[in-house]
């Protein structure tokens, strides 16, 4: 229910009501949104929807740098203590759901 | 998809949980909170990957389940009025109430339409002037300035024929109710990302601090719950209880200042009660009194329509950690997504829907039969 995605905003317009909306592209479904919530997003950036409502901008600089940080994680390990297998094969990530 | 694939990386993944392996000395009980969280979780096997002292237990947040089933019965006393059109998100339509569901009333000529936005309902308002657009305003802080929007504009473009059945519920009251409760078994939570999208996160910070609970807003893809279990063991391990945040990339402490500021002006907090649980006090959100003329419980007065639950179902102590889907003798069996019994059957995103989906049942059923009677 709290479902919310990501998508490219390719435009910005007015309704007829004067409401802020634009289109946004979620993966090649490209919906209307309402921008009312979010007065600071330019076309391209990418807005957090959920029913409708951009919620917020994606930080673009954020999310990759917490990206970059999970990513290198193990090699800082690694060099600390040279760590472990895992025990459970992660092809459940992406693949088959739910089985151990 | 930008902003999602990356967040479901196997590489990425086998490195955090490598990380928690590490970290972890004893067990550790933690609750996500939100429903779409507890979905990832299960589609993806995230509670199997996990080191065997660490367990998961299933938060509240689906606001589909812990709808009450009073407020589905006015649902349908109102969708059942001549000359009513009942706009709903998709996810309520099969949510049955105490005698049906709204797919069955649509089927016997009730004008029951689904909508993916709010919005979609002050359109229809307008080519329909001669009849009244009722919207079921279900959800959680996240879904609150969407529903606010429409009441607003509703006003702003004078639409009269447009009015909305509140069940608004909220993410703290819950929590605490949870951490409250003697049958607490919860050392730490997966807090719910975008309702903090919304009203941000200070309003976790002395709930934190009260119950010496760490709290991590968390986002929705697998490599941010793996994220947010990590960094809530970390904190446990270190006996830390702060409020941290897993979310940064849509997440911010104040929120969305310009949405709460709408969400106040139409809402106003209330007691509300909960599918499952029971009252809770302070835990949702009413019209405010100005907003009167859009109040679909006053229009068709169907304010003082009481409904007791049905006791047969333990899906109240399944919305509190306390208990899990399979610790039920109806899941599974008796209780299925077809024919749910309780609350956290009835939705995609109830922890028992979501564990019959992903056959956790049938690992349930198999256990059974390798335990000699």
């Amino acid at each position: 229910m709290c479902l919310a995605v990501p998508g490219l905003l390719l435009e910005i317009t007015e309704s007829p009501e004067g409401v802020r909306m634009g289109k946004a592209n979620f993966g090649g479904i490209v919906k209307q949104v309402c921008l009312e919530y979010t007065p600071e997003v330019k076309t391209g950036d990418y807005v957090l929807v959920h029913v409708g409502f951009a919620l917020s901008k994606v930080d673009e600089d954020v999310a990759a740098r917490t990206y970059a940080l999970l990513a290198e994680m193990k090699q800082l390990d690694e060099l600390n203590d040279g760590e472990t297998e895992l025990e459970v094969p992660l092809s459940a990530l992406g693949a088959k759901p739910g089985v151990p | 998809m930008k902003y999602l694939d990356e967040y479901r990386d196997q590489e990425v993944a086998e490195k955090i949980v490598a990380d928690i392996r590490r970290t972890v000395t004893r067990p550790w009980v933690l609750m996500e909170v939100c429903g779409g969280q507890t979905h990832t979780i299960v589609k993806y096997g995230i509670d199997h990957l996990l080191p065997k002292e660490i367990e998961l237990v299933h938060g509240p947040g689906c606001p589909v389940c812990v709808t009450s089933l009073e407020m589905i019965d006015k649902a349908h006393a109102i969708a059942q009025k001549p000359g009513v059109i009942f706009c709903s998100f998709g996810d309520m339509l099969r949510v049955p109430g105490s005698e049906f569901d709204l797919l069955v009333l649509k089927s016997r000529g009730a004008d029951v339409r689904v909508v993916y936005s709010p919005m979609d309902c002050l359109k229809i308002a307008r080519q329909n002037p001669g009849k009244q657009v009722v919207f079921f305003a279900i959800g959680f802080e996240t879904t609150a300035p969407g529903n606010a929007m429409a009441v607003f504009q509703a006003r702003q473009q004078g639409l009269t024929n447009f009015s909305v059945l509140v069940s608004h519920v909220l993410v703290p009251p819950a929590m605490e109710a949870i951490l409250s409760s003697p049958e607490n078994r919860v050392q730490g939570f997966l807090g719910p990302g975008h309702v903090c999208t919304v009203v941000g996160y200070e309003e976790y910070e002395p709930i934190a601090a009260k119950y010496r609970v760490p709290i991590v807003i968390t986002g929705f893809e697998p490599i941010d719950l793996l994220d947010g279990v990590r960094m809530t063991v970390k904190q446990l391990e270190a006996g830390t209880h702060e409020v941290q945040n897993q979310y940064p990339r849509v997440v911010k402490r104040e929120g969305n200042k310009v949405a709460r500021e709408l969400v106040a002006k139409v809402f106003e907090v209330c007691d509300r009660k909960w599918r499952g649980v029971g009252e809770i006090p302070q835990s949702g959100y009413r019209l405010r009194e100005e907003f009167a003329a859009h109040d679909a419980e006053k229009i068709f007065d169907v304010e003082q329509m009481e409904k007791a639950e049905p006791s047969i179902c333990i899906s109240g102590l399944v919305l509190q950690g306390v208990k899990k889907p399979h610790d039920c003798p109806a899941f599974g069996t008796l209780c299925t997504p077809e024919h749910p019994l309780g609350a956290t059957m009835v939705s995609a995103e109830g922890a028992c829907a979501a564990y019959y989906a992903y056959g956790r049942h049938l690992e349930a059923a198999a256990k059974k039969e390798l335990t000699p009677a």
